[in-house]
């Protein structure tokens, strides 16, 4: 069943153009003719060049930014037309973890109010408490539970990204849209973030949009891939084909630039390893 | 040796908290010449950011520090404000973690990356501004000419972290410290930065201290390698010897669990 359909998208700031202070207002389109669907229980992954339109798309899509010309539909529904209770739903449904960790937390609240926020205005009071309910939830995203009283500067920048995930997670959404949620993680964090988020889509069927740039994390996580370059979508298809078989020359050029550990000492490692 | 450009000694940085002061650095060591690369990497909070902004007097208020960073022999810590200020940008610059949050969201990005620049060279306006230009052009911003008036939320994650680069390429610094700097790149792009920075180091000699969490970004670019958990050096060394002959457990389980193109699929 599809969740979330997006249909020739656009989006086009307003810039100012060349020639100094008497320039002419110009345009500039930042998401070109955009179409996909999420289904429920999917996880697409958006990846491509950095200015490609991926973090524009996304926030159109949990309706943070109009579009300037397409539609969103999330179960059916134009998500443009959504007001009051409607709105307040799509609101609690869909979920973004934001690229920018810190600029997207209150610094002024701490972290039990920043998880806790969404369902008190909805007047939900979380089971054994908020306390209890913050704790358990910043365990699984591998922070520690003591830090629930802290403010978002006391904290580094993978643990305030994790702050993110955990806010997204706490009102059990049926979309989280992830914009780089785990690049500032420690790969064996990183794994373990990944591994409740695949949990929480086989156990509660969440669906995710997954914008990354690291490929590898990609390919382990997402049913379906999207490349985009320069506004456009330029490949969308399964993630085998799309990794295996990639038609596109642009995605290409992308899967040949991933970086790799010197193989070398990497081989070296693996056979110390078994000595040890 | 004696003529290493950057040494830090035995830096322990402690913060206060509602349950007492924390050390979130402990002890750390590491040395950095010219036009040379060294790499830290870690756990997420193991005190890599902490590390970096002790070296710039640039710590939450109520940190206390204690060891020794010198530059060029002379002793950084426990300076005051504005010699440190002086310093700052100058013989050091830094690409923070957080794009967004150091950029200065009133001031277009042009005036923000020539501010640097006259501060450190002088000269015009009109020179700046062209210095401007040309920086963003060379981190690759599409429409460079035009884009230089656009403020900071006007920009992609990616274009921000490359923003705060070309304001380090301007000022050509002794020292460049860049934490996270290429997280929000794609490879492409990323691997043409690295590049600029390892032009930027055979013209002027700059070291490079590159705080990430990739692990093979760091093999490619570092000559030496720390490894942080907890804020503590676990393990420092070259990085043919840390990722070959890792001595550490904790440096095992981090190569072990990096994620590769082409490993087995769980989903
Ligand atoms: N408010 C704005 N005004 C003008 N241009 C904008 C604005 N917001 C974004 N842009 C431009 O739109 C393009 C797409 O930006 P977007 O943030 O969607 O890119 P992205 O694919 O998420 O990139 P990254 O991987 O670097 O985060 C970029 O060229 C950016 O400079
Ligand atoms: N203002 C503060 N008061 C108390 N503790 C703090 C403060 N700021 C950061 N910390 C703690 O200091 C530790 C080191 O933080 P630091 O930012 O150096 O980590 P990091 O290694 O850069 O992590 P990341 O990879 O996630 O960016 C963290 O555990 C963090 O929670
Ligand atoms: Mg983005
Ligand atoms: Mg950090």
């Amino acid at each position: 069943m599809t969740l979330l359909r997006v249909r020739d998208l656009s989006k086009q700031f307003v810039i100012r153009g060349q020639g100094g202070l008497l320039a002419r207002k110009a345009s500039f389109t930042a998401v070109d003719q955009v179409s996909f669907d999420v289904a429920l229980g999917e996880t697409l992954a958006i990846v491509g060049e950095s200015g490609s339109g991926k973090s524009t798309t996304a926030r159109i899509a949990a309706r943070l930014l109009d579009p300037t010309s397409g539609s969103v539909e999330f179960e059916g529904e134009d998500i443009s037309r959504a007001t009051g209770k409607d709105l307040a739903r799509f609101r609690n449904d869909v979920q973004v973890v934001f690229q920018d960790p810190f600029s997207s937390l209150n610094p002024r609240y701490t972290v039990e109010r920043i998880v806790t926020a969404p369902l008190t205005y909805q007047g939900i009071a979380p089971k054994g408490g908020r306390r209890a309910f913050t704790r358990e939830l910043m365990e699984r995203v591998g922070l520690n539970p003591d830090h629930s009283q802290r403010y978002p500067a006391q904290f580094s920048g993978g643990q305030a990204q994790r702050i993110g995930i955990a806010r997204a997670l706490a009102v059990n959404p049926k979309l989280v849209i992830c914009d780089e949620a785990v690049s500032a993680l420690d790969v064996s964090i990183q794994a373990q973030v990944i591994k409740l988020l695949m949990r929480l889509q086989r156990e509660s069927g969440f669906s995710y949009i997954f914008i990354a740039h690291d490929l590898a994390v990609v390919r382990q996580l997402s049913h379906r891939v999207a490349v985009m370059s320069k506004g456009r979508i330029v490949e969308l298809g399964s993630r085998d084909q799309v990794f295996g078989e990639p038609r596109d020359e642009y995605t290409k050029t992308l899967l040949a630039a991933v970086p790799r550990i010197n193989p070398e000492w990497d081989r070296r490692r693996r056979l110390s390893k078994g000595r040890s | 040796m004696t003529d290493e450009l950057f040494v830090v000694e035995d830096l322990t940085v402690t913060l206060p908290t509602s349950r007492g002061p924390v050390d979130v650095v402990k002890d750390v060591s590491f040395t950095v010449g010219r036009d040379d690369t060294l790499g830290i990497v870690g756990e997420s909070g193991s005190g890599k950011s902490m590390t970096a902004l002790a070296v710039l007097g640039l710590l939450p208020p109520g940190a206390r520090t204690s060891g020794s960073v010198r530059l060029d022999g002379r002793e950084l810590l426990g300076q005051s404000e504005g010699e440190l200020r002086s310093v700052r940008g100058n013989a050091i610059s830094m690409v923070f973690q957080d794009p967004l949050s150091s950029l200065n969201p009133y001031y277009t990005v042009g005036l923000q990356i020539e501010e640097g620049y006259r501060a450190h060279r002088g000269g015009s306006k009109r020179a700046a501004r062209q210095v401007a230009i040309e920086a963003m052009e060379r981190v690759r911003i599409p429409d460079a000419a035009r884009r230089v008036d656009d403020y900071p939320h006007q920009f992609s994650g990616g274009q921000r972290q490359r923003i705060m680069i070309a304001m380090a390429l301007c000022c050509s610094p002794s020292l460049l410290i860049a934490d996270e700097p290429t997280t929000a790149l794609d490879v492409t792009v990323q691997a043409q930065i690295l590049e600029l920075l390892a032009e930027l180091q055979t013209q002027t000699g700059t070291g490079l201290i590159f705080i990430t969490h990739d692990l093979a970004v760091i093999s490619s670019i570092a000559r030496r390698v720390l490894v942080m958990c907890a804020g503590d050096p676990v393990e420092y060394g070259t990085a043919e010897q840390v990722f070959s002959d890792p001595r550490h457990e904790y440096t095992r389980t981090l190569l072990d669990a990096v994620p590769r193109i082409d490993d087995e699929v769980m989903l």
